[in-house]
């Protein structure tokens, strides 16, 4: 908004049923919003027989100043009052000329809010549609995946290895140190009832199973959901917006292969990994907080070796395992099916995110339940 | 002769340590239509990013109504860009807005004009490029050409007294091409505004162009100035005249 409000431009006078505005200095931008305000309220006032617009005095004016007479005079046709200008500039009328009476159309589309029965069919509709992609991009990524372990060197390597290296080794501080805050916190939370009962010992055994069964996946798939699922969602979407997808599949490369396969072999690859240093931070987390209340390490570890199955580990891992290919395989999906534009790159972005993790979670959801029956 | 809307004096650009334009001086009058020309990688876009105040120059000044653009800050600065309206070449226009929203944007910022003002005024804009009726149309749903015209009508939002166009013609097929060359001169003709034009697009330049400079890559300054019938038919410049007629260098 302007910092300040310019002197009145526009002069009504009313007399024998005449309302006459008389246009004093230049009508532009800055002037017309108070003269627009003031021709209104003296027409709502008047109820004039006839209007004059008179602009002899008027010293320039733009578009805005255009619009303010244009509105006048259409607002008057169609009230049927009679409307009359006088001393009206050369290049004024010129560009009158573009906007003779009804000049403008109607816009052609109108943007209404949908009802709620069409809302709730478009959202059906969605919600469908996307299962349905996600199924036949599943079943892509399958017939892709078993491709490339049938004919191993029609991987792209070089870029499966770089993904490696951006999502894997370099997300290793922040995966370390979540890793490291999590042990900690898991076990002071802890230390706290343990006390009352005396059993601070068993914090090894809870920060141990907590992390390795639990929290070491879990972590690490969110870090890497929001790291490098929304990273593949807005790198491929870019590429869609960019028409680098269509030059792809014109050239005959199939973007699964080219794209999808090696972020998703890369994540494969590292997403195990990346668990096995956030539950070794993890646990050291735990071995600061037990030192501190007075346990050797040797007494840590030992209360570790105890509640820990060898089962644990690679129950753990296999579950890290899946969380790689589901963050992966999402942050792919949204970025191939970003639509046109900047706006389209961050929601395919925030999708990538958001479905990342909430597979992430069902999954878990679903191996506990699994492993529950199964007795792991 | 009326007083220069813009005035480069000395003007040298250059990225990290290459200079793109070497010391360049041109003045370009108001209501003319004003072409910069030249090969691909001249610094015909560097020397409109500069005009724009985009980039600040290494060495020089840049007068828009002898206000020095690069170097002006804060109310200053504002004021200057009042005055100016850019067309980019891609449209630039916001594609989450409708055609009517991206031209309201800078109106509803910047004056105290009536919600109802706001629109009829869009419209006009739209109207104005051809465009009306598609008001509610969004960015995507629109071909290039009508978007190169909705972003110079948003570029004349607020009715600046110079409108820059970076290569408005550029992948357009010739007829919408020659429907652009046409608004552009009736603009000139019947708002008054200054077009500064960057475009190496010859049927365009001969169209549209009351005078052009041109810049050349290897020197890196203005190697013609004129009015581009002229250039065409006179100049003994080989680069001026390889130009012209389209002639291969290899």
């Amino acid at each position: 908004m302007p910092s300040s409000s310019p002197s009145p431009v526009l002069h009504a006078g009313f007399a024998n049923g005449t309302l006459t505005f008389v246009v004093d200095g230049p009508l532009d931008s800055n002037s017309t919003g108070a003269a627009w305000r003031q021709a209104d309220r003296a027409l709502h006032q008047n109820r004039p027989d006839a209007v004059v617009f008179d602009a002899t005095r008027m010293t320039y004016a733009d578009g805005a100043g255009v619009a303010l007479y244009v509105h006048l005079r259409d607002r008057l046709f169609s009230d049927a009052i009679p409307f009359h200008a006088r001393g009206l500039a050369g290049n004024f009328r010129l560009l009158l000329d573009e906007f003779p009476p009804d000049a403008l159309e109607a816009p052609w589309r109108l943007r209404q809010p949908p009802s709620f029965f069409e809302s709730v069919g478009r959202s059906t509709f969605s919600v469908l549609k996307d299962a349905a992609a996600q199924l036949a991009f599943t079943g892509e990524l399958v017939v892709n995946l078993c491709r490339a372990m049938a004919h191993p060197r029609s991987v792209r390597w070089g870029d499966t290895w770089l993904v490696v290296e951006r999502a894997g080794v370099n997300a290793f501080p922040i995966v370390a140190l979540i890793g490291f805050l999590v042990g900690l916190i898991l076990a002071f939370q802890a230390a706290i009832p343990m006390k009352q009962f005396g059993a601070e010992l068993f914090i090894a055994d809870l920060v141990g199973m907590s992390v390795i069964r639990e929290l070491g996946p879990l972590m690490t798939a969110i870090i890497l959901a929001g790291r490098s699922g929304s990273a593949f969602a807005a790198e491929i979407g870019t590429m869609s917006v960019n028409e680098e997808i269509n030059a792809l599949t014109t050239l005959g490369l199939p973007s699964a292969r080219f794209l999808v396969v090696p972020k998703v072999l890369a994540s494969l690859l590292l997403t195990p990994l990346l668990t096995v240093f956030t539950n070794l931070f993890g646990l050291l987390g735990g071995l600061l907080v037990m030192a501190s209340l007075g346990f050797s390490p040797i007494a840590y570890l030992n209360e570790l070796k105890v509640a820990l199955h060898f089962g644990d580990i690679p129950s753990g891992l296999f579950k890290s395992l899946v969380f790689g290919l589901l963050v992966a395989g999402i942050g792919c999906l949204r970025g191939l099916q970003t639509g046109n534009g900047a706006a389209a790159v961050g929601e395919s972005t925030t999708r990538a995110v958001v479905g990342g993790i909430v597979l992430i979670v069902l999954a878990d959801g679903l191996f506990s339940i699994t492993y529950y029956y199964l007795g792991i | 002769m009326c007083e220069a809307i813009i005035r480069v004096d000395s003007l040298t650009a250059a990225y990290d340590r290459e200079v793109v334009i070497d010391d360049i001086s041109f003045v370009i009058n108001p209501g003319e239509v004003f072409v910069v020309l030249g090969g691909s990688g001249c610094g015909k876009s560097t020397l409109f990013k500069h005009l724009i105040g985009l980039y600040k120059p290494v060495a020089g000044t840049i007068l828009i109504e002898g206000d020095d653009i690069a170097r002006a800050e804060g109310d200053l600065r504002l004021r200057i860009l009042r005055k100016i309206g850019v067309a980019y070449q891609s449209g630039a226009l916001f594609g989450s807005m409708t055609l009517l929203q991206n031209i309201r944007l800078a109106m509803e910022e910047f004056t105290d004009l009536p919600d109802e003002a706001m629109t009829l005024l869009a419209r006009m804009k739209l109207k104005l490029v051809g465009l009306g009726g598609f008001e509610n149309y969004l960015p995507g749903e629109i071909s290039g050409g009508m978007q190169k015209r909705a972003a110079i009508a948003r570029a004349m939002a607020l009715d600046p007294k110079i409108l820059f166009l970076d290569e408005p013609s550029a992948g357009l097929d010739p007829v919408t091409s020659a429907d652009l060359d046409a608004l552009i001169k009736r603009l000139a003709r019947t708002l008054g505004v200054t077009f500064v034009v960057v475009t190496h697009e010859l049927p365009s330049i001969f169209a549209i162009a009351d005078r052009v400079i041109m810049l050349d890559k290897r020197v890196k300054k203005i190697v013609a100035a004129g009015k581009p019938a002229d250039l065409r038919d006179h100049s003994e410049d080989p680069r001026v005249r390889q130009f012209f007629n389209r002639e291969s260098s290899v």
